[in-house]
């Protein structure tokens, strides 16, 4: 049977990434024609206004070269518009007479200019600002003629008159409305951005009305003149007064339209074979004008025409930022505010420097800044998490601390790097070669440059950066999914919440069992999804769930950690930092039998043993575990050490028993798997000798009891662990940091350490559930007790259970 | 000239999981089952910075080495896009539920 026919009206952004994000779940299911009205392959319409500067080049803006559609089957028609849709033969027929039968019809026809009315609006020199046609047309007349006006004053206007003035024209802007960009900015912000467009040398005339276009003698434009009588000199009129969505021709064939192609949640239209994407839709009675949205409209529309059914596209919140090099500009959301919101504004009119955010019910909905834009996205992360941010509020304004950070030179605004400087300190990648990347090879999303570039790939604290970077480069086109929406992996459409919701709620408990479930689109997951649906697994259901070995990464499948020759290291535990003679001496003498290279002592407080080959570790647990002593845990998203100073004990300061109380809380965590590492210390006096204030729960000996401190990190992000509550009694430590850790446990996705889980929680959720709901507080507790009720040492049940010969290499005789 | 060698019993891998083949020249030899009970040999050396494979993850028809997360696919030894790179491969075949390799 042949396969049915997808007929794609549109060659543009949207509709080729709908046709992308198709291949990529259903690679063989359409017959594929497209047709593009313009003649070339589909490109970056975003990075037109680079182009007009003189910045970048046609050919670098292209997204897929005439190969991809070769190669990937496609039919392309391009030059040829399409003119009519029969619905009743389901076919299309473009304006050469050539016709395409279709099954499945996508409609991405986009916006066209909004020309202005007034006579003249048809001499020559009169253009819009949209395609490749019109940037070269702007691009020869500026060689040629000196007056440009450019009629409005929006984002696009912007960056037409900005690129119109770098070619050396004299540029006028004419814009109706009291400020710039007043559909993106207040007014204080339109006046800073005016007088630095001012200082760039173009012209502003705001509140003009353009009354009509005077054509001169050569039959070209000469002037525009307005409603007052004031006449301006123009060889060029740029109209940039608005766009209106490219609908004309689905009316034409009968499809419902209303100020666009109406289409539902599913991108489909009142014609149920026909689907729209893009600037052309009317979606719940909005059309979009910006990039942005198209991603999850195509996403959507690429899962229906796929025939999964599912996924619903449910409207954007959009950011604005002005691609004019050398203006920091960014907005979100609802940033003029109203009677029912409050703001809170930063304004420095000799530094430049304006910030405004609005803020609802405690949580942020709109935000304007000029002049400093490093904390744009992650003021739009929290906007689009909904998180509370009430207890961040006295801080909000001065952006998300950066500091603590390592690894880029201290650098937190990339605006101001140099393209030469190092962005990731782990894979030396320069701001230089990330722009590159997200230019040539049009990338849109942070996962995307990580893939391309290994920026942020690693240890990860550069991220912020990177999406900095991506978003001052694509401008309105970035646009992170919420939080608790963005994919596991490239398994699935799923995110860590929804996966760990539905192991919780359909009560799975095998791995095989979520991919069934869920329509994992891998026959068995990959690197990332494993792992932390096994853990989801164990987390969630203890003693039932089964551990899979296979599913755990090397060091926790083997108990040790590998190192970058292949070989491994092995540190026993030693509770609380404490040791003996006779647990020295078996280190020692393990040492010297397996010839082991280096020892060391480690952060932890503890003795680590490095270079040990893979087929010597169950021997050299045994060696250990006959000298009474077990797993440290060094290798795990587990619990590693309880950091002691030497408290009451002997320390003529101390308060608290502190190696007491660390070897208590170490031995009840024993075996402890989290999302993440965790770490522990105790000190017996403020003087913190144990550096509680940097551990994920830090416990800090007062006379009168123990202060407990959760989410602090002393290594990718240095970051400060926040009060949590104070306690009296031993016992409540342990309750309390328990219940604690039972919840992080339960709650966080994987990989994300306390002081991440904490930043999208919030402190006062957590206070809420461990401090002021003492029912809930205990449950948890009682929950982590059971969890690790019967813990067994991993390298003594690693020796008996697991077949230890998979530590041996099968040799072959010759 | 590469002969076939007598390995081991497919249930002497665990599925998704590896084991490490010496031959008498060295060169460790990564073979590895996938959850559909096929087997697949590549040389044990990652071709970013010489990972060794047999301790990396195994999903579908791919191993990710455990030393900087590259994928790499079991039935021809290349990196998986972006990256670029390959390693040997080598013939195996499975009969009777015995794992035999070509060296």
């Amino acid at each position: 049977m042949s396969k049915p026919r997808l007929v794609l009206i549109g060659n543009g952004m949207a509709g080729v990434r709908t046709i992308e994000e198709l291949l990529k779940i259903a690679p063989d299911h359409y017959e594929i024609t497209i047709f593009g009205a313009e003649p070339h392959p589909n490109y970056n319409r975003i990075l037109l206004s680079p182009v007009l500067a003189g910045e970048m080049t046609v050919p670098e803006i292209v997204l897929n070269e005439l190969d991809w559609y070769a190669s990937n089957g496609i039919t392309l028609h391009t030059g040829k518009q399409v003119v009519a849709i029969d619905r009743i033969r389901r076919k299309v027929i473009a304006d050469d007479g050539s016709e395409a039968p279709y099954d499945r019809l996508l409609i991405a026809t986009g916006s066209t200019p909004f020309m202005l009315p007034i006579p003249g609006n048809d001499l020559p020199g009169v253009i819009g600002y949209r395609d490749i046609k019109d940037t070269d047309e702007m691009i020869a007349t500026a060689k040629v003629h000196k007056h440009a006006v450019v009629i409005g004053g929006g984002l696009l206007g912007l960056e037409a008159a900005n690129g119109l003035k770098l070619r050396g024209m004299d540029v006028t802007v004419v814009h109706i409305g009291p400020w710039l960009l007043e559909r993106q900015l207040d007014e204080t912000a339109g006046r800073m951005l005016q007088q630095s467009l001012e200082d760039k040398g173009l012209k502003f005339l705001l509140q003009k009305h353009t009354e009509m276009l005077v054509q001169g003698v050569s039959g070209r434009v000469a002037a525009v003149r307005f409603k007052d009588g004031m006449q301006i000199p123009a060889d060029l009129v740029v109209m940039a007064a608005g766009i209106r969505p490219n609908y004309a021709l689905a009316e034409k064939s009968g499809i419902y339209c209303n100020r666009g192609i109406v289409v539902n949640d599913t991108m489909q239209t009142y014609d149920p074979k026909i689907y729209a994407v893009g600037e052309c839709v009317s979606h719940r009675g909005i059309a979009y004008g910006l990039v942005a949205p198209l991603f999850e409209q195509a996403k959507v529309a690429a899962n229906h025409l796929a025939g999964y059914g599912i996924g619903r596209y449910t409207g954007s919140v959009t950011s604005t930022k002005l691609k004019v090099t050398g203006i920091d500009l960014f907005s979100a959301g609802d940033f003029m505010g109203g009677k029912d919101t409050e703001e809170i504004v930063l304004n420095d009119p000799h530094g430049g420097v304006y910030k405004k955010l609005v803020i609802k019910d405690n949580k942020l909905v709109g935000g304007v800044m000029y002049g400093d834009t490093a904390d744009g996205p992650w003021y739009f992360q929290l906007l689009k998490d909904a998180r509370d941010i009430h207890d961040i509020r006295d801080s909000l304004i001065f952006g998300q601390s950066l500091v603590g950070d390592v690894g880029h030179a201290g650098n937190s605004k990339a605006a101001a790097m140099a393209d030469s400087a190092e962005v990731c300190g782990c894979n030396g990648v320069t701001k230089g070669t990330i722009v590159k990347a997200i230019k040539e090879q049009g990338l849109f999303t942070l996962d995307e440059v990580k893939k391309h570039t290994k920026a942020a790939s690693s240890c990860g604290s550069c991220a912020g950066l990177v999406e900095q970077i991506l978003a001052s480069t694509i401008g309105g086109a970035y646009t992170p999914a919420a939080s608790d929406k963005k994919p596991i992996c490239g398994c699935t459409e799923h995110s860590h919440q929804k996966v760990r919701e539905a192991i919780r709620n359909e009560h799975l408990t095998t791995k095989e069992a979520v991919f069934a479930e869920l329509g994992w689109t891998t026959p068995n997951g990959c690197e990332k999804c494993r792992p932390a649906i096994n853990y989801y697994l164990i987390s969630t259901w203890p003693h039932e769930a089964k551990d899979d070995p296979q599913s755990r990464l090397i060091n926790e499948r083997s108990h040790a950690n590998i190192q970058k020759d292949g070989t491994y290291s092995v540190v026993p535990r030693m509770w609380g930092g404490l040791t003996t003679p006779a647990e020295l001496r078996a280190i020692a003498d393990v040492a010297e039998k397996y010839q082991v290279p280096t020892v060391k002592v480690t952060g932890g407080q503890r003795i680590d043993l490095l270079g040990i080959k893979k087929e010597d570790l169950p021997a050299v647990w045994a060696d250990l575990n006959a000298a009474g002593m077990v797993s440290g845990h060094a290798y795990g998203k587990s619990i590693r050490t309880v950091k002691t100073c030497v408290g009451a004990e002997h320390c003529r300061f101390g308060t608290q028993l502190a190696m007491d109380m660390g070897v208590k809380l170490e031995k009840m965590l024993f075996d402890m798997y989290a999302p993440h590492k965790v770490k522990l210390a105790v000190s017996g006096c403020p003087r913190n000798c144990a550096e509680a204030g940097i551990k994920d729960v830090g416990v800090i000996g007062v006379d009168s009891g123990y202060e407990l401190y959760v989410g602090g990190n002393g290594g990718i992000k240095t970051e400060v662990a926040q009060f949590l509550c104070k306690v009296k009694s031993d016992e409540e430590v342990m309750e309390y940091s328990g219940a604690f850790l039972e919840l992080y446990r339960q709650e966080a996705w994987y990989l994300e350490r306390t002081c991440h889980w904490l930043d999208r929680v919030g402190l006062d959720y957590v206070k809420g559930r461990i401090v002021e709901d003492e029912d809930g507080r205990r449950t948890l507790y009682a929950g982590l007790v059971a969890a690790l009720k019967d813990a067994k040492d991993p390298w003594s049940t690693s020796r008996e259970a697991q077949p230890v010969k998979q530590f041996i290499p099968i040799t072959v005789a010759a | 000239m590469s002969h076939w060698k007598l390995i081991c019993k497919l249930e002497d891998i665990p599925a998704l999981g590896s084991r490490i083949v010496r031959p008498p020249k060295g060169g460790d030899i990564a073979i590895f089952r996938t959850s559909d009970d096929k087997v697949f040999a590549l040389h044990d050396k990652c071709p970013h910075k010489g990972g060794p494979l047999s301790q990396g993850l195994v999903h579908g028809e791919r191993v990710t080495c455990p030393l900087h997360g590259w994928n790499i696919g079991l039935a021809d030894g290349q990196a998986v896009a972006p990256d670029v790179g390959g390693c040997d491969r080598f013939d195996v075949k499975l009969e009777n539920g015995e794992v035999w390799l070509a060296i």
